[in-house]
């Protein structure tokens, strides 16, 4: 249990995907500008990060991975897919995120109308993919999966938010010309980028 | 500059593809400009020679997808041109990424999840949803290549200053002798972390736009 804290923790806070590994930092710099959108994406990204990474997960571990095909038959067990794992990666997560869109759009209108052309969008966003493919590199169990889709999609959300937050306050600041929209922002994201490796080093 | 053959199915190289080729690189750069493609423009630039290889990348897969996204326009259903053009960019960055990993095992290991993330780059989906999927195919090409050579410029500066100033060295050859070792150069270690990336395209923006001042947004 004390690992699945500690890993959790440490996708959300210390392995930020937007501040230290600058993941989806395209909707990240364009969907800061009011609190109201940053909320509706963050939502969106941890909806779908949840179901992607235990989805891709499974997809390997039974279907790419070295020797993963021996369910179907032992003769199998040569078999290594894995170079595949992009193309089939990207095909799960644009099927999620349709599915996603289906069901909320069903279920709860209200949610669909906010978060609008936000959630096809997400299927290109480097987030999803990024947490699918460090959920290979690092060899998640499927627990682990679940625990990092949503710690990792819960520290995109805050950072996001925090940062539209912030942007909002901007408006009433004198900036140079030449660094006004942009180019603070960037700036911005670098102070809360420092401002977030304070966490590294906690450990439960 | 000018390899004119006409005959050869409109293969030329006149100044509208000149500036096809050229524009992304200094005028309408994709990462100073549009904004595209930042994600491993920042993780990456650590090290030069990192960075070399992911321009390679980005410049090999954005000139392809280019070219084959705009052979296939035509007979390509609109309602499924996005799944169409990332499955053709996700089967050049599978070759890219086995060719990497055959030859250069170990810089492949430390690029980790960023080659494979090439498919979501937003330069080469925006080049292909944004030119190729309406110009010819030689056009494409040209203007994918051009847009892949304005990322690789931006990443091989910021990846300059950072290793410069955070190691003292340049293509892991030292230039700046560090004075742990008995030189005189104490290294910034901040350029070797993630924020000074942003930090420094920060700086980028605001040096090209005080250059350039109609790009200044007002708000």
């Amino acid at each position: 249990m004390e690992h699945y804290i500690n890993l959790g923790l440490r996708s959300i806070f210390l392995e930020n995907l937007a501040l230290a590994y600058f993941l989806g930092m395209c909707s990240f710099l364009a969907c800061s500008k009011k609190v109201e959108t940053a909320i509706g994406l963050g939502v969106a990204v941890v909806f779908v990060q949840a179901l992607t990474v235990p989805l891709n997960h499974l997809l390997l571990r039974y279907l790419l991975g070295e020797g993963a095909l021996t369910w179907i038959s032992p003769a199998l067990a040569e078999v290594n897919l894995s170079f595949l794992s992009f193309i089939l990666f990207i095909a799960t997560i644009a099927a999620a995120t349709q599915v996603v869109e289906m069901a909320i759009e069903r279920f709860a209108p209200a949610l669909y109308n906010t978060l609008g052309v936000f959630l096809p969008l997400i299927a290109v966003n480097c987030v999803i993919l990024g947490g699918s493919l460090f959920m290979q590199e690092r060899e998640y169990s499927f627990g682990e999966s679940v625990v990092f889709g949503v710690g990792s999609g819960l520290g995109f959300a805050i950072a996001l938010i925090a940062l539209a937050a912030i942007r909002e306050k901007l408006t009433y600041s004198n900036i140079p010309a030449g660094l006004r929209g942009l180019g603070i922002t960037f700036i911005t994201a670098g102070l809360m980028s420092l401002a977030f490796m304070m966490f590294s080093g906690i450990q439960l | 500059m000018s390899a004119a053959s006409p005959a050869a199915g409109g293969i030329s190289f006149g100044p509208r593809e000149r500036s096809i080729l050229l524009d992304p690189v200094l005028v309408n750069n994709p990462i100073g400009v549009q904004v595209l493609g930042i994600c491993s423009a920042l993780a990456i630039t650590t090290r030069v020679d990192k960075a070399l290889v992911m321009s390679a990348g980005v410049i090999l897969v954005g000139t392809l997808a280019s070219l084959m996204v705009s052979l296939v326009r035509e007979r390509t259903p609109t309602s499924i041109r996005i799944i169409v053009q990332l499955a053709i960019i996700a089967s050049l960055v599978i070759v890219f990424d086995q060719v990497l990993k055959a030859t250069l095992y170990e810089l492949s290991l430390e690029l980790s999840v960023f080659v494979g993330l090439i498919i979501t780059n937003c330069i080469v989906l925006g080049r292909t949803e944004g030119f190729a999927m309406n110009n010819p195919p030689y056009l494409s090409a040209l203007d994918g290549l051009g847009n892949a050579l304005g990322y690789a410029v931006v990443l091989v500066v910021v990846a300059f200053a950072r290793e410069l100033l955070g190691a003292g060295k340049l293509l892991g050859i030292t230039v700046l002798p560090l004075a742990k070792d008995g030189g005189w150069y104490v290294p910034n270690g901040l350029m070797l972390l993630a924020p000074s990336a942003l930090f420094l395209i920060g700086l980028l923006i605001w040096a090209l736009r005080t250059w350039k001042p109609q790009l200044q947004e007002k708000d």
